[in-house]
């Protein structure tokens, strides 16, 4: 077990220097890059089956132990240990960051974006994959910072290399934006390790916070919170996830929205929670506050966005709404209640689902119109992808409705959670102020499906003999023949493969949500009690 | 009878015994300097190129001299009388710097093995290696007087070094106002010296930092002005923020490897008399220096991270320049555990060694690859690294690699985990605010340096049509310039599995 876990955030490191090293005789393939492409595929799928093995022998009956863990010295100058293990909050996160980059090899191996080489993609998916796995696999604060620094480079150039219009400007705003956060995270780390005197995450989460002054806490959840609320991403911090997302390619948009931005939220819950309570506790009615503002923002500017003539990008769109479901996990953990944690985690992996898969299926319908601009898509009807691309339109038209949070979808659970818990919010946080947090926020659900449902009405709507950009009403400048149909290509088998897990666990995680709750909640409890339980 | 045995004890106490091992390393650098000086008047012209062989073998040479040393406990030229006070100490500090300033001579060596046919090669070896034994010296001295020699024999040499491109403008202007502020800085410190002298009566730094805590009211005065002026002497050497001006025209004018010994070497040296002379000698007057150092850290480190920043890529030389200030921000850093130990204790001098030693590897690596990249394109400018990768793959994950390290970003752990302890060492010390400064720059400085990194993988075009195809398969790498580059590639690499081997030295009393 404790092998598994090693190798699974190893072995993208190994993969990704084997990337780089010419191929052996045995696997030219048909050309280099083929070969490259193939081998990110093995390497993912590796990973991915080893994550589900890890799953397999986890044992389901302590989900709040931490299991298959390592314990090395490191650096005993800084006292950091190469200290890995999982447990019921990190496994689901650890499987989903697996699954979504394995999906994401699979999707660039036969449609790879336009960039330098190919070899240097794959190199950089896999350093992303064990960044984030890392991530979520580590026990030692230090190392924690290590991982989390480890994704600034690789996305950096993902965006900056990979992406498309505007990339440089917002790869550079995406990690200075980033780094910046999380230089200030490091000192509040430095702060709890040099006053506690360890960095050893369990040990502190035992702890909980204990032997740590309240003005420590306070400063501490400062520091670190900044550096996360910057990564999840939190009004209003935010203003780096549009650009990126609209510039980077498919696959770098799924792994930043899927992946990515868990991290930012998996720190709050890891570290924050049970390692500073007084201090959250001091902040929490502050992150609450920016959290369904972040809501109603999001949603707001995702109106804007899906107005007709608002030349709105759609992953742009998606960016926004990101914002603002991310706003719901950070009110679940600012409750600091069993409730409102475990809905903030499970609404992680749904955005990571239901997310990856809509960042997967715009960039579908961008490379088949050449355009993700909503005007110019929809035309003076609508883009009619029920008419022409049944199959793609009817996923869209899922994946939008489980986004906006329709029962039995996993959307759903997360957000009702999270609200239940600013209900009910922990002793100590003023009550009426999170029941008012709660209507905005049940208000901000209101408008999500609002947005959610003007997309799918502007994109798979419509008349289907009407070209995309027909210039019948003058609506947009397009590139319309006028007259026959242009025939759209329907969902390819490659796309299939890549979009139907995600599907499936969407319907699976909104059907039966015991599967992951029943993971989460033990260690939830165990957290918010200071490792008690 | 009995008295003049007394005196004849008395005489013979007063011939201080040499432990000729101890200093073993300076000796046969400077030994070695003579040697290749002597050598050079009757070499005739096709044996010249053995000379700087000889100067590698002898850094090589004391380099091994340090391994006996390494218990770190053997002092010599103490005083004969009853109190203890010694000039020379080799202890683990002194050997740590030692290591780290051979090293570095021994690279800038390999760095211009095959540059030097152009430079008169007997001088220019001799003025390395005088340079590189004075500042073996300056780490084991324990008197202001041994000090202030050792910083001047490393010092002396390194004008010439500047200026030895003969017949180069830019080079005599370089070693004109590297020579400048630097006597001007000297004169200052031997101002201090001798008030600090004056005020307490004896030379040895621990004995100083004994007297000066009970120096007469009326010499208060005086004792503060030489502590004040001895500070303001080393922080020119160490071109501490109002008083980096130098760096950049020097750094650009001399010759790349002189860039590059100067940045390492000649930081080390600045750096290791100001720790001596502080936490040694002046601890008493810590509340004094301390917040002095703390606003010394954040001005130099903003100003070489905002003028790196500034550099344009099309300049001649930008590459050079964009090190130089970022060499000006990475004093900096240095600086801060410094002022640290003044707040807390002796032990933060650690992180600066530990810092000192990860950037020394780092930047005489990325100086190395600047070097490479010189020879076909003398230009230099940033935009001449721009796809590198396509022409050289290895030189250009290395640079990147090395770049990443100075920014402190992963794959460079190592230079991730030397900025930790930097940033714990001002936490400890409650310098919250410089912490934040710091941070602030980090930032700045990983601006430029992955705008440079991400240069070095973008493909080669623009320049289509009016110069020649990129550079005609480039000449042929000299052997040398490839192993200082495999040399420090390999080490920061090591170092980034295992940064204990580095950080160790971070958490311990060095004295």
């Amino acid at each position: 077990m404790q092998f598994l876990l090693a190798f699974v955030v190893a072995a993208p490191l190994l993969g990704a220097v084997a990337a780089l090293l010419p191929a052996p005789p045995g696997l030219k393939g048909k050309n280099p890059d083929q070969a490259v492409l193939r081998h990110g595929v093995t390497v993912t799928g590796v990973v991915l089956a080893a994550a589900l093995v890890l799953v397999a022998g986890f044992d389901h009956d302590h989900p709040s132990t931490m299991q298959a863990t390592t314990d090395i010295r490191w650096i005993p100058a800084l006292d950091v240990r190469i200290h890995l293990g999982t447990d019921g909050i990190s496994l689901p996160l650890l499987v989903l960051t697996a699954l979504l980059t394995f999906l994401c090899a699979l999707y660039s191996y036969f449609k790879l974006p336009a960039g330098p080489s190919a070899k240097g993609f794959v190199a950089l998916v896999l350093v992303l994959e064990s960044g984030t796995l890392a991530t979520f696999a580590v026990l030692d604060l230090m190392l924690f910072f290590l991982a989390f620094e480890m994704v600034l480079i690789p996305m950096y150039f993902l965006i900056a290399r990979w992406g498309g219009e505007g990339r440089q400007p917002a790869a550079w705003k995406f990690v200075l934006y980033t780094l910046l956060g999380s230089v200030v995270m490091l000192l509040g780390l430095l702060l709890i390790g040099l006053k506690s005197g360890t960095f050893d995450m369990v040990a502190l989460a035992t702890d909980n916070g204990r032997g740590l002054t309240t003005s420590v806490q306070v400063i501490a959840v400062l520091a670190i919170g900044v550096g996360l609320a910057v990564k999840t991403p939190m009004w209003p911090l935010h203003s780096w996830l549009p650009d990126a997302h609209t510039a980077a390619p498919t696959v770098g948009s799924v792994l930043l929205a899927g992946v990515l931005l868990k991290m930012g939220t998996y720190g709050f819950v890891r570290i924050l929670l049970p390692v500073a309570p007084d201090g959250m506790r001091t902040f929490a009615p502050y992150l609450a506050a920016f959290a369904v503002v972040g809501i109603v923002y999001g949603s707001l500017a995702c109106l804007a966005l899906a107005r007709p003539g608002a030349k709105g990008d759609l992953k742009r769109l998606i960016a926004y709404s990101s914002v603002g479901h991310m706003g719901f996990v950070l009110l679940g953990i600012a409750t600091m209640t069993p409730t409102g944690v475990n809905g903030a985690l499970f609404a992680n992996i749904a955005h990571g689902l239901i997310t990856g898969l809509l960042f997967f299926l715009v960039g579908a319908v961008k490379d088949r119109y050449g355009t993700a601009d909503l005007d110019t898509l929809s035309g003076a009807t609508g883009a009619a992808l029920y008419g022409r691309a049944p199959r793609l339109g009817g996923l869209l038209a899922f994946a939008a409705v489980a986004s906006l949070g329709l029962p039995g979808l996993a959307g759903f659970w997360g957000e009702m959670l999270t609200l239940f818990g600013a209900f009910d919010p922990a002793e100590g946080l003023s009550r009426p102020a999170f029941l008012t947090f709660m209507s905005i926020g049940a208000f901000g659900t209101l408008l999500t499906a609002a947005y959610l449902l003007i997309v799918v009405r502007r994109v798979c709507m419509g008349d289907p003999r009407a070209t995309p950009g027909d210039k019948a009403e003058g609506l947009s400048t397009g590139h319309g023949t006028g007259g026959l149909p242009q025939p759209v290509a329907d969902v390819r088998g490659y796309e299939f493969a890549a979009w139907t897990p995600l599907a499936a666990l969407t319907v699976l995680a909104g059907l039966w949500p015991a599967v992951l709750l029943g993971l989460t909640d033990p260690a939830v409890q165990k957290l918010l009690a200071g490792g008690k339980s | 009878m009995i008295v003049a045995a007394g005196s004849a004890t008395g005489a013979a106490s007063l011939v201080q015994s040499v432990d000729w091992l101890a200093i073993a390393p300076p000796v046969v650098v400077a030994v070695a300097a003579l040697a290749v000086l002597v050598a050079d008047l009757f070499a005739d012209e096709r044996r010249k190129p053995l000379l700087g062989h000889a100067t590698v073998a002898a850094l090589v040479v004391a380099l091994a001299f340090l391994v006996p040393l390494r218990a770190g406990d053997r002092s010599t030229f103490c005083l004969t009388g009853d109190v203890q006070a010694c000039s020379y100490t080799a202890d683990h500090f002194a050997l740590v710097i030692q290591a780290l300033v051979l090293g570095g001579a021994l690279l800038t060596a390999l760095l211009s093995l095959g540059d030097t046919r152009r430079l008169p090669a007997g001088e220019f070896w001799f003025l390395l290696l005088a340079s590189a034994a004075g500042a073996t010296l300056l780490p084991a001295a324990r008197d202001l007087a041994t000090l202030v020699v050792a910083l001047e024999v490393a010092s002396l040499p390194a004008f010439a070094l500047v200026g030895i491109k003969r017949g180069d403008r830019r080079s005599s202007e370089a070693a004109l106002k590297f020579f400048l502020s630097s006597v001007v800085s000297t004169a200052v410190m031997l101002l201090g010296v001798s008030f600090v002298y004056a005020a307490t009566g004896t030379m040895h730094l621990t004995e100083i930092a004994a007297r000066l805590d009970d120096v007469p009211e009326q010499l208060g005065t005086l004792a503060g002005a030489g502590v004040v002026l001895t500070l303001v002497g080393f922080a020119f050497k160490t071109a501490a923020a109002p008083f980096h001006f130098w760096v950049p025209d020097t750094y650009v004018g001399a010759p790349l490897p002189i860039a590059a010994y100067l940045s390492v070497v000649g930081k080390a040296v600045g750096f290791s008399g100001l720790i001596l002379v502080t936490v040694v000698g002046f601890p008493s007057y810590a509340d004094v220096w301390g917040p002095a150092l703390a606003v010394l850290a954040a001005l130099t480190m903003t100003t070489g991270n905002v003028a790196a920043l500034r550099q344009s890529r099309t300049r001649a030389r930008s590459a050079v320049r964009l090190l130089a200030w970022s060499s000006v921000g990475q004093a900096g850093y240095l600086l801060v555990p410094i002022a640290a130990a003044a707040y807390s204790s002796d032990e933060q001098i650690g992180s600066t060694v530990a810092y000192a030693l990860m950037y020394a590897v780092v930047n005489l690596g990325a100086f190395a690859v600047a070097a490479l990249v010189a020879r076909t394109r003398p230009g230099n400018r940033l935009d001449d690294y721009r796809g590198l990768y396509a022409t050289r793959p290895l030189a250009a994950l290395a640079l990147a690699f090395f770049l990443l390290c100075l920014a402190g970003l992963p794959p460079g752990i190592i230079g991730l985990f030397a900025k930790v302890t930097v940033f714990s060492a001002a936490v400890d010390a409650g310098l919250g605010w410089l912490a934040v400064v710091m941070a602030v720059n980090v930032v700045i400085a990983l601006y430029y340096y992955l705008r440079w990194t991400a240069d070095l993988f973008r493909s080669p075009e623009r320049e289509t049509g009016d110069e020649q195809p990129p550079a005609p398969r480039p000449l042929r790498v000299p052997a040398p310039l490839t192993t200082a580059i495999a040399l420090t590639a390999i080490a920061g690499v090591a170092l980034s599995g295992a940064p204990q081997l580095v950080l160790r030295f971070a958490a311990v009393s060095l004295f």
